[in-house]
């Protein structure tokens, strides 16, 4: 048995099984575009494990495949080559077990933003009762502060209370994994810091898996446990892994004033200029 | 950007009707009758102008088919025949009237005519129901038909048959036209299947789908003496009218966001769920769009297609008053006329108020 399949299908020892910790891992994955000039490679060789209730950022340069890996993993898009797999089991298709809050909120203007949140709830606990799957939307959209938006027309909600939106339709669902495509990056820098805060809040709660991508230095360092940094394409792969080692949880003026936060700011645009 | 929605919506659907409503609201505020009699103001005077013009044009028209006339008494038959050409049409005595674009005073006197005639008509109607109530009461006991009045239509009911037949069209379009548009919005493959169908059928002319309805009503009814112009009618209407719809809902359905595609994946909806949960309520503007064009289109093609399956329509009416040829004949196809554009435009008009209450904004969503 190589390290690998034991990190991935947890070890035994005494009989007694101990669960892996590895959530996500991702294993010499591969993107390849057909053009007509010959094969176009975004990504080659990128080998990435992600942890249990481990919160991972990935930081790049625009077009270097961040987007094409997120859209892989949550099955949206067809891998190349490699593997994909979520607790030892390999990626076929899109799923509930990974939710995805998209960079654009992508709600359904003609829906509520309850009825939003039901759309996934429903498909995901079609056993339990209606009230019941009323109470789990209602939850989660007071947890990120709708609480006044319920029976509101998605349409008629900024692009700020949208993605909050979004944000409680993802975790509504329960996911084994959270995929985050820029989620804020249509937002101006106030409202990013007010969602950010919000998200940081559930997820410290719920602990859900996260991986995020972002053009955010400070988002990515404020929001992790690690950092990754993908080369520019083609052929992009992990270029260096940066921790993140504050104390959990977390508040922006606790790691704004930490020695460290310059550190590893340096260390990110280090990387990204270079 | 919200600004802008209400501005776009302003003048759209019912939206014209908003002075007329805001006139006898009593909430009615000072400062807006300045706007108010402005915005009417210059519509009545842009009427008034219409109705000017009109009246010197049928004048004019009127003073040529006239002189003509005196003329032609002249050169066939000499001076007295002329004078009296000329007495007789100053007198207003219909026989020697000159027969042409009939003026606005005429065509107001035709509608009166119209209105009276229905009167008249619908009185009869009542006599022969009360005259017969007791026999038809008979003939329902022994399990046979009553007797219905089958006596001349009036205008009204030639409205109304053309109304229920554009309508009976309409619903036909929308049976075929929605769910077919669903299918191969949703299926490329049969998309291009039925590609050349959509391009050959769709410019074919309401005469011929008249023609070719006729074919197979015709058969069908073999043996069946009831009358089958309604049937023959509504089924043409409906099918020259659904390629709008048709073309749109297929376009909506294949077209929809690709980002509420992947919630859709995302969350893993059936296929049931993903049609009817997503796909169709996004396709939603397009398809009313479609209807839209459909209604317009249905009426449009209506007259034409009365009038071949004489049926007692707004169209048959149209050319039975043109053969007809009598005096007042012409005012009273220009009445159809104003009848048949302003029933069309309020079919318009309603069905964008519900195109407008289904649409949301696309752009704002994303």
């Amino acid at each position: 048995m190589s390290t690998e399949t034991i990190l991935n299908k947890g070890t035994t020892q005494n009989g007694i099984v101990f669960p892996s910790k590895v959530m996500l891992d991702l294993s010499n994955l591969k993107k390849v575009y057909p053009t007509p000039k010959g094969d176009y490679v975004v990504l080659e060789n990128l080998n990435l494990q992600i942890m249990k209730e481990e919160f991972v950022t990935i930081i790049g340069h625009s077009g270097c495949g961040k987007t094409t890996m997120l859209s892989m993993i949550a099955g949206l898009n067809p891998i190349s080559g490699g593997n994909i797999a979520v607790l030892g089991n390999p990626v076929k298709g899109p799923g509930p077990d990974r939710g995805v809050i998209f960079q654009s909120p992508s709600l359904m203007p003609w829906m509520t933003a309850l009825e939003n949140v039901l759309l996934g709830v429903n498909q995901v606990f079609p056993h339990a009762t209606k009230a019941q799957r009323k109470d789990i939307a209602k939850y989660y959209l007071h947890k990120v502060g709708l609480d006044g938006a319920f029976d509101k027309k998605a349409i008629e909600l900024s692009q700020g209370m949208q993605q909050r939106v979004g944000i409680a339709r993802a975790f509504a669902i329960k996911p084994k994994v959270l995929l985050l495509d820029e989620p804020f990056g249509m937002l101006d820098s106030l409202t990013r810091g007010e969602l950010q805060d919000i998200l940081i809040e559930i997820w410290n709660k719920e602990k859900i898996t996260a991986v995020m991508i972002t053009h955010d230095v400070d988002e990515a360092i404020f929001l992790a446990d690690r950092v990754v940094m993908m080369t520019s394409g083609p052929s992009a792969k992990i270029g260096d892994i940066l921790d993140i080692e504050f104390e959990r949880p977390r508040t922006r003026k606790s790691v704004l004033e930490h020695d460290d936060y310059y550190t590893y700011r340096k260390h990110l645009i280090d990387f990204l200029e270079h | 950007m919200e600004q802008d929605i209400t501005l776009n919506k302003e003048g759209q659907g019912l939206a014209f009707l908003k002075p007329l409503v805001a006139k006898f609201t009593p909430k009615f505020q000072k400062g807006d009758l300045v706007p108010w009699l402005k915005k009417s103001g210059i519509t009545l005077l842009s009427i008034l102008l219409f109705l000017g013009l009109w009246h010197m044009g049928s004048k004019a028209l009127y003073n040529i088919e006239a002189n003509y006339k005196i003329e032609k008494a002249l050169t066939e038959q000499g001076q007295v025949a002329a004078d009296a050409e000329r007495d007789c049409i100053a007198s207003g005595e219909s026989s020697c009237q000159p027969n042409t674009l009939p003026s606005p005073t005429q065509v107001w006197a035709s509608l009166q005519t119209l209105i009276a005639d229905h009167k008249v008509i619908n009185a009869d109607k009542a006599a022969f129901n009360q005259k017969m109530a007791a026999t038809n009461a008979k003939l329902v006991a022994k399990g046979k038909n009553a007797i219905v009045y089958t006596g001349r239509a009036s205008f009204v009911d030639i409205v109304l048959t053309s109304i229920k037949t554009v309508f009976a069209g309409f619903l036909l379009a929308l049976l075929i036209a929605v769910p077919i548009g669903v299918v191969i919005g949703l299926s490329p493959s049969l998309r291009s299947a039925f590609n050349w169908f959509i391009q050959i059928f769709k410019p074919v002319s309401p005469v011929v789908w008249y023609l070719l309805v006729f074919m197979i009503v015709k058969t069908l009814y073999i043996g069946d003496s009831s009358d089958n112009a309604f049937v023959i009618s509504f089924i043409s209407v409906g099918l020259c009218a659904m390629w709008a719809t048709l073309v749109n809902t297929a376009m909506g359905v294949s077209s929809v966001d690709k980002d509420y595609i992947n919630v859709a994946k995302v969350l893993k909806l059936g296929t049931f769920q993903k049609i009817f949960k997503v796909i169709l309520p996004s396709s939603l503007p397009l398809i009313f769009t479609g209807l839209r064009i459909t209604l317009s289109v249905a009426w449009m093609v209506l007259i034409a297609i009365e009038l071949l399956a004489q049926s007692q329509g707004l169209g048959l009416f149209v050319w039975e008053e043109f053969q007809n040829g009598a005096n007042d004949s012409n005012a009273k196809i220009i009445v159809a006329m104003f009848v048949i554009g302003i029933i069309g435009f309020l079919l318009d008009r309603i069905m964008l108020s519900v195109q407008n209450m289904v649409s949301f904004n696309k752009n704002e969503g994303v």
